[in-house]
């Protein structure tokens, strides 16, 4: 589903990925897990076009994302290339990112009418269905501004999940959240990735989360992936120091 | 009582003639110029920000000269202009137009710093949901930006209308206009231009309780 080949991303003289190589199996949920600055988020920005690489290639479902076909070359693709591959991946930002301007509704329909094409009523008929899975049916009519971070999460995720994407990105959704929030968007999260098919790619810290939902986590470190393996591995016998020495900082804390 | 320095009974004789013929004249004025200005700036603001670097140039240009000249000399300038190019504006057209113009710059940069404090998640969110450029503006940006601006555009409308008298030297008479006529009439200046005064202090401070309403209302930028 997603395939990162010698990726490498600089910002100024900062290297942050260094010839990246990883693949993701569609339907499979992954997490990141690793120091801040190792690279992790960079690759949730690479895959929704937030940022584009230095060198190297990511592919989506098959097709390339950083790149184009012209002629028989491959040249950096433009915006129109990627609006159409990037329709396929949603996003779920830390900061919610809900448009203040709008209700519930207005948000969670704007984009199906005007990206997917949907027509109101089915667009609006999508919505309601979202509402109900993530239990927030009486706040259709409420603005971003009535609602508590944990809702305002909440509907960002419907807003995703109204796209129908194949891959969706979580960057570190809970860390805005007052802690006693933040078990409900989890178990959400939890119940949307055992009933769909959609390939998760998630940034947290919430290890209790990773061990328990992830197929795989791959930790991070400098731009490089340290280890990638079953969650049960990784969090009871990690093979590198690296990866214990992190484990052990997060998981001993508090 | 009769002084030399000031007569009530010319005072209130004349106050009819100065607000009549004036006061329309400015209103017109202050209003046609502010839309063009409103329009105008935006325009300028998003051409401003456009990914072609030579419209970025030549508007900023543009922008830059403008704001560094005079505002009489550019109504000369167009008054003057403007018949050889064929186009017969009147007087009060072509310093609407000048007016217009010359405020719609500063607005473009009012805009532009609206435009700049909406948080870059909401571009973000709209680039994750794959909105069409020209939606991502119309339904996320604008709506944010805009209502944040309009206490500073409301502050250029009051300036607009301290500078129509400029207006004066095209001959359209507004309401200072109607104040020298009515004093060289009478050889009597006093009364007519204090009249002239108390008029835009009125409309001024009017407009700047609105302006603050609306600050109250939206909050600022600047």
């Amino acid at each position: 589903m997603i395939r990162f080949e010698d990726v490498v991303k600089r910002f100024g003289d900062h290297v942050v990925l260094d010839g990246l190589n990883f693949t993701v199996a569609p339907g499979e949920f992954v997490t990141l897990i690793g120091p801040s600055g190792s690279g992790k988020t960079t690759i949730l920005r690479l895959l929704m076009t937030l940022e584009q690489v230095t060198s190297g290639l990511i592919h989506v479902g098959g097709d390339y994302l950083s790149h184009m076909r012209r002629g028989d070359k491959l040249v950096p693709a433009d915006e129109k290339y990627q609006r159409q591959v990037r329709k396929r991946i949603g996003m779920v930002f830390q900061q919610f990112n809900l448009f203040p301007n709008m209700n519930v509704l207005g948000n969670l329909t704007e984009a199906p009418i005007r990206s997917l094409g949907l027509s109101r009523s089915e667009a609006e008929a999508r919505a309601h269905e979202l509402l109900d899975l993530v239990g927030l049916t009486d706040k259709v009519d409420a603005h971003p501004t009535q609602l508590s971070g944990g809702q305002q999460q909440r509907v960002a995720i419907a807003r995703a999940l109204a796209m129908r994407p194949d891959v969706l990105l979580l960057d570190e959704v809970t860390s805005a959240l007052d802690p006693e929030l933040v078990a409900g968007v989890l178990a959400l999260l939890k119940d949307i990735a055992s009933s769909t098919d959609i390939t998760f790619l998630c940034v947290t810290h919430e290890m209790g989360f990773a061990k328990d939902v992830s197929d795989r986590v791959m930790m991070f470190d400098a731009g490089q992936i340290v280890e990638d393996g079953p969650p049960d591995k990784i969090f009871s016998e990690p093979d590198h120091d690296r990866t214990k020495a992190f484990l052990s900082a997060v998981l001993n804390r508090g | 009582m009769q002084s030399s320095i000031w007569n009530w009974g010319y005072f209130w004789d004349v106050f009819p003639t100065v607000v009549g013929d004036g006061l329309l004249i400015t209103l017109q004025a202050t209003v046609y110029g502010s839309v063009i200005a409103y329009v105008l700036g935006l325009v300028l603001a998003l051409l401003r920000r456009s990914p072609i670097a030579v419209v970025r140039v030549v508007v900023w240009a543009i922008i830059e000269f403008i704001r560094s000249t005079p505002l009489l000399v550019q109504i000369f300038f167009l008054f003057f202009v403007f018949p050889d190019f064929g186009i017969k504006f009147d007087a009060l057209t072509t310093g609407v137009i000048a007016l217009g113009l010359h405020y719609a710059t500063y607005a473009a940069e009012v805009y532009r710093a609206g435009i700049e404090a909406v948080p870059p998640g909401q571009w973000e969110a709209a680039t994750a949901l794959s909105l069409p450029r020209s939606r991502t503006w119309i339904a996320v940006i604008l709506p944010q930006a805009i209502p944040r601006v309009l206490p500073a555009l409301g502050n250029y409308t009051i300036s607009m209308l301290k500078e129509t008298p400029l207006l004066l030297t095209i001959g359209v008479v507004d309401i200072a206009g109607a104040a020298f006529q009515a004093g060289s009439a009478a050889f009597r200046y006093v009364e007519p231009i204090t009249i002239a005064g108390i008029l835009f202090l009125v409309l001024s401070y009017s407009a700047s309780l609105l302006v603050r309403w609306l600050e109250r209302r939206v909050g600022t930028v600047h």
